[in-house]
């Protein structure tokens, strides 16, 4: 059987007859009478709605209003419906259904009017219902028009056809959130994914009335159905989580924590974070996590103690990692967290476990996600498992605990002088000794760094675990962590100490967070370090490249003062810059420097 | 699509109308037409007219659709079109 959750179009419309035929034959389906009242032809979303309820256990029955008489079916010739006796009423409308567009000429006074007069027009339509029928009714909002007459300002003139399907959408969430038996179906959401040039079907239209793609209209059925689930209780619940390649890059028993892909220092391991802060963004609203691991437990629990690892053990609801079959694990977490597997979603990398899983418990939704890290969000995203119809008390009060993002939207003040900005970025620096985990970041970041990079010295890793294991090395590295999130390692200085002076082979970083001070604390932290083995004077070099001018001056701007005729074997053009460590006094004052051990 | 023949298209328009008029073992042929074939009626043929377009992989234009009177004018006009 397909998988209506991921399955093309071609897939279905090729069979969608016997399809239907099989799966009606089902025993144990739950009756469903959905009415359907169309502003255009609703033949092909109600037969795809009906493909997809079947699959998930309802069997539909369906009435469908003559073409384009939702307001009068609703409000005036309501006999027909009300015999009926729908559980649900679905108002499938269009922007071409939408009636009192404001002219061009339309002032920003005037323009409340006309987003009034229209909402009055579909309140006729929820009042009617709800007084004759009661039941839920689900009414879409409206995609945006086919053509921008006014171009970029159709979205912002007072008369602009964009303009005022924005308003009147928000009239629409405004109306839902006082009608508990009114949902809104997010058809401007649904068009934005779809793209509205894939969206309008204008053969079909004018030969049949049907206004949209088979495309458009599977994605409006796979919504339908995805609320239908959420208010018979049967959204998912449960997110089940392989590690190894689905939560982050390589295999943590053969490679290790240290050298799995996760943070913010490579693309694959951006892409492993990015899905990562999808996982805990769901479990933040309510979704539980659970993993589902082919692993030693203590290995794989360390992957959750790598410092970039955004998902902590507390955020797992239920932890399996054996070497059982992952359908087995998959049912004791469901007895152990008490939940149906009807409630799950499983996701993993690998194809053969997904397949097992499929085979084995045919109730779990395991969604195609592939084994490409960056589509795994989009894809669990499609399939609509978690939808909620309503957002409880606690979902909010969690969500307020986690709400880092409200902050963010809040700082839009503007700053009297840079240093405030710098504060208001609340930056904290991790700054410690070399450690094994980072090593191989180290390593790249000699090896791709050109701008800010003083000596523009390469390492290859071997290299820098020799220099990271010498006791006269002196090696920091850098993270840099802001109300923004965290922008990984970004900084690198290493010293190599000949009785108590410190020679700066290398002193670099990114350009992600240049002009944030990070310099400052950098050496701050360096001049600390030095002073407590007993170093006197650091010197810095510079050596120019093609690509390093921005950093000529660095040494000065830092305090060091330079020292003539000591270039000397040096490239053409080369500075050497000294500074005394006993005078020093700390410099950082916008960045907080964790504490940091001498690991 | 190559080389695509009169004979070869109806082959093919065979499980296709099977399935949109929901008549498994149909046998259609160039005479059919939805006078003389059950089930045949507007629904079952604009979802005909879709699976036709995306199992030729071709896309009718407006009014070509029209001037069909029976399923040998359909074969001849996905066989101009996917030979083109």
């Amino acid at each position: 059987m397909l998988n209506f959750y991921s399955c093309s179009i071609d897939d279905i419309l090729m069979k969608r007859k016997s399809l239907r035929n099989k799966l009606s034959a089902a025993d144990g389906l739950q009756d469903l009478r959905v009415a359907v009242l169309g502003g255009t032809t609703t033949n092909e979303v109600v037969n795809l709605f009906e493909l997809l309820l079947l699959a998930d256990g309802f069997r539909p029955v369906f009435h469908q209003s003559e073409y384009g008489r939702f307001y009068v079916d609703a409000v005036h010739d309501t006999q027909a419906l009300v015999d009926f006796k729908p559980n649900i009423v679905y108002v499938h409308t269009s922007c071409l259904n939408v009636q009192n567009m404001p002219p061009l000429n339309c002032t920003e006074t005037d323009l409340p009017g006309y987003v009034e007069i229209e909402t009055q027009r579909f309140r006729d339509i929820w009042d009617s219902l709800e007084s004759k029928l009661g039941c839920q009714v689900i009414q879409n909002n409206f995609e945006l028009g086919p053509h921008a007459m006014l171009g970029n300002m159709d979205a912002v003139a007072s008369g602009g056809q964009s303009r005022f399907i924005m308003e009147l959408n928000v009239a629409f969430a405004k109306e839902a959130a006082r009608r508990p038996k009114l949902l809104i179906q997010d058809l401007h959401g649904i068009s934005s994914r779809i793209g509205l040039n894939q969206w309008f079907d204008w053969d079909r239209y004018f030969s049949y009335k049907i206004l949209l793609t088979a495309e458009a209209n599977l994605e409006l059925a796979r919504s339908l159905n995805s609320m239908v689930r959420a208010m018979y209780g049967r959204s998912r619940k449960v997110l089940v989580l392989d590690l190894d390649n689905t939560l982050w890059g390589g295999v943590i028993g053969d490679d290790g924590v240290d050298k799995i892909h996760i943070g913010r220092e490579t693309p694959v391991a951006e892409a492993y974070t990015a899905f990562q802060e999808y996982c805990l963004s769901l479990r933040n609203r309510g979704v539980l996590l659970a993993v589902c691991s082919k692993n030693t437990e203590s290995v794989a629990k360390t992957g959750f103690a790598h410092p970039s690892s955004i998902l902590k053990l507390e955020h797992i609801s239920c932890f399996k990692a054996n070497w059982n079959p992952k359908h087995e694990n998959i049912l004791e977490i469901a007895a152990e967290l008490n939940l149906g597997v009807d409630s799950f979603v499983f996701v993993d990398d690998n194809p053969a476990e997904r397949e097992i899983v499929r085979g084995q418990v045919p109730s779990v939704a395991v969604p195609e996600v592939g084994n490409e890290v960056s589509r795994y969000a989009e894809i669990i995203d499609q399939g609509r498992y978690f939808e909620p119809v309503s957002l409880s008390k606690e979902d909010l009060e969690r969500a307020a605990l986690y709400a880092n993002n409200s902050q963010r939207a809040a700082q839009q003040n503007k700053f009297a002088n840079y240093g405030e900005y710098l504060d208001s970025l609340e930056m904290v620096a991790e700054i410690d000794s070399f450690k094994p985990v980072y090593l191989d970041r180290i390593a790249q970041l000699t090896n791709k760094t050109n701008q800010f990079n003083l000596t523009t010295k390469r390492y290859s890793l071997a290299d820098m675990e020799l220099a990271a294991n010498k006791p006269d090395y002196v090696g920091l590295y850098g993270k840099l962590l802001d109300r923004f999130g965290d922008n990984g390692l970004i900084s690198i200085v290493l010293g190599r100490r000949t009785e108590s002076d410190l020679h700066m082979d290398l002193w670099l970083m990114s350009c992600r967070v240049l002009k944030r001070d990070m310099e400052l604390a950098m050496l701050d932290v360096l001049v600390q370090r030095a002073r407590a083995v007993g170093i006197q004077r650091i010197f810095g070099y510079y050596l120019p490249t093609s690509k390093n001018s921005m950093v000529a001056e660095f040494y000065s701007t830092l305090g060091f003062e330079s020292v003539h005729g000591k270039e000397a074997g040096l490239p053409e053009g080369s500075t050497v810059w000294q500074l005394a460590v006993n005078t020093y006094t700390d410099r950082s004052t916008h960045i907080k420097i964790t504490e940091f051990s001498n690991g | 699509m190559v080389n695509l023949t009169a004979d070869g298209v109806l082959t093919e328009l065979q499980p296709i109308f099977e399935e949109a008029l929901n008549m498994p073992g149909l046998s259609v042929t160039r005479g059919s037409n939805a006078m003389n074939t059950k089930n045949w009626d507007s629904l079952a043929h604009i979802e005909l007219i879709e699976m036709v377009e995306r199992h030729f992989k071709v896309k009718f234009a407006l009014g070509e659709l029209q001037d069909l009177k029976e399923v040998g004018d359909l074969v001849d006009l996905i066989l101009e079109k996917a030979n083109k």
